[in-house]
């Protein structure tokens, strides 16, 4: 008889249970002592299906035993030795992919110079103070971009204004704005809208604006003043949070039609998430806060290394118990990026490109080049079509045919790959001179996020299945309006 | 499953896919629960009429429902899928006579 052995899983604990995170299909099971028992004990050594039930008859009966491995075989958490299941295929995605957001550029120039900035620091690919690209979008190529934006997106399309300082280019947002609403009525489809800012330029007309057109906002915002002080500065030096703080409660207080959130950059000399986000909810009142790593090559001082991941992770998980706890007590907490894996988790994603760049996200510079994303906006490397001319879709496929999981040999051991797919495109060329790498620098905070993310599914599929349940209703919504 | 419990949408899509293959021997077009199964001709072609009506429903299909597994070859086009009942096997529907509970009688027909 052949000897079973374990397949491609991560196995965890929540609420003194056990489960089981399946790769690559990404299911989630709750698995009962006896099921328990056989991972166990299959996971000691290959041993055959005789060899299990004798082993386990004092404290199981031989047909549950049976019965447990059956149904471990056919989720395909344990196999025969020496049959593998065979590679998951290579498909590319179907074309033309709808295309669901759209990032605009629309000013490549910023008033602060914050000097970790991946777009004018010693990582930029695009030179915007010498290169041929236009500083600030005109009006006639944002419109070309929304026609863009109409034709390749199904129903529902998603337009985010970006920048440099976006809000530098605002009468063309405005503008912009007022055109898409009126073409996508005229298309019949809908078009929302959010940006990033500074908050610099924050004044009560813009607003105005931003609140009565229901304009999602997110503010780039470092912390506690001696935090966002360090880096996000002006050309001459002087910081930024005194100038900022009182913009931000201006809009907080006025602009009540969306949730407004803080996206934080954390480096090396900032790394304290905890107090950052206790400023920025208990201080400020930001629905939600976001934390992202800087995006760096090693050599730089803010870089986060080793030991700083370790300890970035230890405050992540802080973090994501808290949520849980609020979570569990039907709470509102804002750690965005537990919510966002949450929800990935409770879908069962299995990821075959790290994000929706190249796919159904694509940045737009400011003289009307389409690019896998906003961080590529104007780079010739990157560049996948224009505007006027569409999608160029070989270049399309190609980029699609390279960055596939399937390319990426060094994942194909790791567990967290549904998830993660070798993370951002942007961070591994800034890393590796390629998008084409995984980024293997930080694959062992990906997997320790990733565990913690599925402790704290695991446990509220325990305790609150209603708020998993949400995920399903706000999917089902956005179905019904598709 | 008894001893595993589906927590996320994909464990609960795995669990139905297994519980399609093992149930899942011949199924009728119309029954549930559906399965993962394509019938050949009809996907293909996208005749009106055989899976849903003009309306989405089934209250107009050309053929009742039930009848779907062998008698369209009869009303409509369907011939490549059924045996010959003229030439080499007469009596293969001998064992159904109403379609609708007996179509399992149905057998395969081997050439002779």
């Amino acid at each position: 008889m052949i000897a079973l052995a374990l397949r491609e899983f991560h196995q965890f604990q929540a609420s003194g249970r056990q489960f089981l995170y399946l790769v690559p299909s990404a299911a989630v099971f709750e698995l009962d002592p006896v099921a328990g028992a056989v991972i166990r004990l299959v996971g000691e050594s290959p041993r055959t299906e005789d060899a299990v039930v004798a082993a386990l008859a004092d404290r199981f009966p031989a047909p549950a035993v049976q019965a447990v491995i059956e149904e471990l075989r056919d989720v395909r958490a344990i196999g025969y030795e020496q049959q593998p299941d065979p590679d998951s295929p290579k498909f590319l995605p179907m074309m033309p992919f709808p295309l669901s957001t759209m990032v605009l550029n629309v000013t490549n120039q910023c008033n602060l110079a914050c000097t970790y900035c991946y777009e004018y620091g010693e990582d930029k690919i695009v030179d915007t103070e010498n290169g041929k690209q236009s500083k600030f979008m005109t009006e006639a190529t944002a419109r070309d971009s929304v026609e863009f934006l109409l034709k390749e997106a199904g129903n529902i399309a998603h337009m985010t204004f970006f920048g440099g300082e976006t809000l530098l280019n605002f009468p063309v947002l405005k503008s912009t704005v007022a055109y898409a609403r009126r073409r996508a009525a005229e298309v019949g489809k809908s078009v929302d809208f959010s940006l990033t800012t500074n908050a610099t330029l924050l004044q009560p007309d813009i607003i105005d604006f931003l609140a009565d057109n229901e304009i999602g906002v997110t503010i780039s915002m470092d912390g506690p003043k001696e935090m966002q002080n360090k880096f996000r500065v002006f050309h001459n030096g002087a910081g930024s949070y005194d100038m900022i703080a009182p913009k931000i409660k201006a809009l907080l207080r006025r602009h009540r039609s969306r949730p407004i959130g803080a996206r934080v950059t954390l480096t090396s000399e900032t790394l304290d998430v905890t107090r950052i986000y206790r400023h920025l909810t208990e201080e400020f009142g930001f629905w939600e806060v976001g934390f992202a790593p800087v995006t760096t090559s090693p050599n730089q001082q803010y870089a986060i290394g080793d030991s700083g991941f370790d300890r970035m992770l230890g405050q992540f998980r802080e973090l994501a118990f808290e949520f849980q706890e609020h979570v569990a007590a039907n709470k509102h907490h804002g750690f965005s990026n537990i919510k966002d894996t949450l929800e990935e988790i409770h879908k069962g994603v299995s990821k075959a490109y790290p994000c929706g760049a190249g796919l159904g996200l694509m940045g737009v510079s400011t003289d009307g080049d389409v690019a896998v994303c906003h961080r590529f906006a104007g780079s010739d490397t990157h560049k996948l079509g224009t505007v006027k001319d569409g999608i160029n879709r070989e270049t399309q496929k190609e980029f699609l045919e390279h960055h596939h999981i399937a390319d990426k040999t060094d994942c194909h051991t790791c567990w967290a790959r549904p998830l993660c797919a070798g993370g951002c495109y942007h961070e591994a060329h800034v890393r590796y001179g390629t998008t084409r790498r995984p980024n293997l620098h930080y694959c062992e905070w990906i997997r320790g996020w990733t565990d913690t993310c599925l402790q704290v599914y695991g446990d509220l599929s325990v305790r609150n299945p209603d708020f998993l349940a949400r995920f399903d209703r706000v999917e089902a919504k956005a179905e019904a309006v598709l | 499953m008894t001893h595993l419990k589906a927590v996320n949408r994909k464990a609960n899509r795995v669990t139905d896919y297994v519980r399609g293959e093992k149930d899942g021997d011949v199924v009728a077009l119309q029954q549930q629960p559906a399965q993962p199964h394509i019938p050949l001709g009809c996907s293909l072609a996208f005749s009106p009429g055989w899976e849903a009506d003009s309306t989405g429903g089934t209250a107009g299909l050309c053929q009742p429902v039930e009848r779907d597994l062998f008698d369209c070859h009869l009303g409509c086009f369907w011939p490549a899928h059924v045996p010959d009942q003229l030439n080499h096997a007469p009596s293969w529907t001998s064992q159904c006579a109403a379609a609708q509970k007996d179509w399992r009688k149905l057998d395969l027909v081997f050439p002779g």
